[in-house]
């Protein structure tokens, strides 16, 4: 039963299982509802979406599943004098008619023509293929034929009327995220080294047992819980270039700042200069010389570069060379001097590592963190964070 | 026993499918929407509406799963064992008893809130995966199973700080609460201040929509928001006409410190009152 759905449900890429499927039928055993075409979709979305953002997603495949299966419910009936819409006449189309037939286009377009519609039209109306009314091949009224109908009242015919699920309210909650943060979360765990730090919470069993053996009366003694206690200085590549991975970069941060305690993070553009920043508003006035930023976190840092490393070949070897600004040093000069200070470097790239080859300056880049370059995928991540965990 | 919304809580068709599906299932209701549309007050009010008594268990950042079941306070009885109090001899005393054993013994059917899942460890839902599929669990220290003599309805908010792991989502049913279109936001108000006049509301409502479509707001307002600022209203009887009387110097709406709660959004309001005098 309704197995044709799941597939369909899959292939859409929500990810039902058979443990859904089976919570269905058994809900549907069960009556939870009465058998109202509604309450079915209700049912349905309510078992095998566990996202919003795939809302609007099921609302399609619904859609496609069960078109012209179920019979009509509901009206949506809109403030015009009933006896407008008393069906007296239905026009007969033949299939080709049906096909001539214009839709007016999405549904916002629709609701809007209605509006006008309304406001224009003062008596009723039927047949003919612009005005509200009975029988005609306008969107609007009911008992006509048109693939985009809005039914005003009265009994559908051809079944065209939008459904809840042909609403498509969800619409701007779909997201198609390729990495989650939980999946993020997951890759940076790879980076956690627990040390004790802070207030003593934790029972030291055996430290309580030594100091009660030796003193002869019960000696407690506590020890700080464990904690993350990698550091981690980020720097984000903002800009031009960077703009389409913005979300990606959002996620990947958003990820890091809960993950990690000590994380600090700065932002540059295209090559690292003399000066970074922490926020992008204020990137002119309030800068941070690099050099600070070098002398002030201790080289046990991890250092994560986050960028697509695409600009002219000069913005990194020559002085000068900066789309934005005289820098008296090379970049390359700046990213000797981080690749030095701190021996755990590593750069993350967000376009795809097959492009890497055709940009001269993504080469650059990557011999001067010493070939430590990772795409900005999940696989790419958990690499990187080896890396970072490898001695040094 | 099926919930059809009760007199101080307006649930929609689709909100009442998933609370009466996952009770008459036994399985747990995941609870999703904007903070301040009502999800915590949903659990409170299927209790009500089904007469159980409802169990709280409030998720903290610091919370671990296992503390819902039970916590064995072993320094305590390190301590007693010394002092020689006679409670020693029973472990039992030094259990005690989380949220999620109280909702399994409870003599009648309870509704079990655990509100706010998100808060917690990224690997807290996982581990109460076998717990809320069987609806028991093992005490190690007194060799007991404790089992729920009926299952219990247990809803689950979430705010979507953190995502939740499929094998967990997998067990629930899953509600995410749209904001309230006009008519249902009207019915809402009409719930929870009957005899309000009727031109204060939607003069109201046409100022708080217009706040909520302002772009670039940090925090939008929403039903919780709207009901305190209407209550404001009411207990300062503003005179209707400063509601009516839309003056584009003045765009803050008045009481605006219960829609707006961030200073950034207030801020933003101010420059945009700024800029319509400059227009003007």
């Amino acid at each position: 039963m309704f197995l044709n759905f799941l597939d369909e449900l899959r292939a859409a890429g929500i990810k039902a299982s058979l443990k859904e499927h089976l919570m269905l039928l058994e809900a549907l055993d069960k009556e939870v509802i009465d058998r109202t075409p509604e309450q079915f979709y209700f049912l349905s979305r309510a078992v095998y979406v566990k996202d919003e953002g795939l809302l609007d997603r099921f609302d399609q495949v619904f859609n496609k599943v069960f078109k012209g299966l179920l019979t009509e419910f509901g009206t949506n009936p809109v403030d015009i004098p009933a006896d407008w819409l008393r069906a007296v006449a239905e026009k007969f189309l033949t299939p080709e008619e049906m096909a001539a037939i214009e839709s007016l286009g999405s549904w916002d377009d629709i609701m809007d023509t209605l509006k006008k519609r309304l406001e224009e039209q003062q008596e009723r109306h039927e047949g003919g293929n612009k005005w509200i009314g009975t029988g005609g091949t306008s969107p609007f009224g009911h008992g006509g034929y048109n693939p985009e109908g809005v039914r005003i009242g009265g009994e559908s015919k051809h079944k065209r009327a939008l459904k809840v699920w042909e609403k498509r309210e969800f619409q701007n909650l779909d997201n198609t995220r390729e990495l989650g943060t939980r999946n993020i979360k997951i890759a940076l765990r790879r980076l956690r080294k627990f040390a004790r730090q802070g207030a003593a919470e934790e029972l030291d069993i055996k430290a309580t047992i030594d100091g009660t053996a030796r003193q002869g009366w019960l000696d407690i003694h506590m020890r700080p819980e464990r904690r993350n206690a990698i550091k981690v200085l980020l720097f984000l590549d903002v800009g031009g270039s960077m703009d389409p991975f913005i979300k990606l970069v959002e996620e990947l941060f958003s990820a890091a700042t809960s993950e990690f305690k000590n994380l600090e993070f700065f932002y540059f553009h295209n090559c690292l200069y003399e000066g970074v920043w922490k926020d992008n508003k204020r990137r002119y006035s309030e800068r941070t010389p690099t050099w600070e930023v070098l002398h002030k976190f201790p080289h046990d840092y991890k250092v994560v570069f986050v960028g697509d490393a695409a600009m002219s070949p000069y913005e990194i070897s020559h002085p000068g060379g900066s789309v934005e600004h005289f820098n008296e040093e090379a970049g390359a000069v700046w990213m000797h001097r981080v690749a030095n200070t701190y021996p755990a470097t590593v750069w993350l790239n967000p376009t795809p590592e097959q492009h890497w080859t055709y940009s001269q300056s993504t080469k650059i880049i990557k011999d001067l963190v010493n070939d430590r370059m990772y795409p900005l995928t999940l696989e790419g991540l958990d690499d990187a964070m080896r890396e970072l965990t490898r001695k040094h | 026993m099926r919930f059809e919304g009760t007199k101080s809580y307006v649930a929609t068709d689709d909100l009442k499918v998933a609370v009466n599906a996952a009770a008459l299932l036994r399985r747990p209701l995941l609870v999703k929407g904007e903070p301040g549309t009502g999800k915590t007050v949903l659990a409170e009010e299927v209790a009500k509406a089904m007469g159980a008594p409802l169990i709280t268990w409030n998720i903290k950042s610091t919370t671990k799963a296992h503390q819902g079941l039970y916590e064995y306070d072993a320094v305590a009885r390190l301590r007693d064992g010394q002092l020689g109090d006679e409670r020693v001899h029973d472990i039992k005393n030094y259990i005690k008893k989380g949220k999620l054993w109280e909702a399994f013994e409870s003599p009648v059917l309870p509704v079990l809130l655990i509100d706010e899942i998100d808060k917690a460890d990224i690997e807290f839902p996982n581990d109460l995966l076998q717990e809320l599929d069987r609806m028991s669990f093992d005490v190690y220290e007194t060799h007991e199973t404790i089992s729920a003599k009926e299952r219990p309805i247990i809803i689950i908010t979430s705010n979507n700080e953190k995502e939740l792991p499929d094998a967990f989502l997998r067990r629930c049913f899953f509600h995410y609460i749209k904001f309230p279109d006009r008519d249902t936001m009207q019915a809402i108000v009409d719930v929870h201040f009957p005899g309000i006049q009727k031109i204060l509301v939607s003069k109201a409502m046409d100022i708080f929509y217009e706040v909520r479509d302002v772009p670039g707001l940090k925090k939008k307002p929403s039903t919780s928001e709207l009901l305190d600022w209407l209550k404001l209203l009411l207990s300062e009887d503003m005179p209707l006409d400063v509601l009516q009387n839309k003056d584009p110097t003045k765009a803050i709406p008045p009481l605006h410190g219960a829609l707006l709660k961030n200073e950034q959004d207030v801020m933003l309001f101010e420059r945009l009152a700024f800029m319509s005098r400059r227009q003007g």
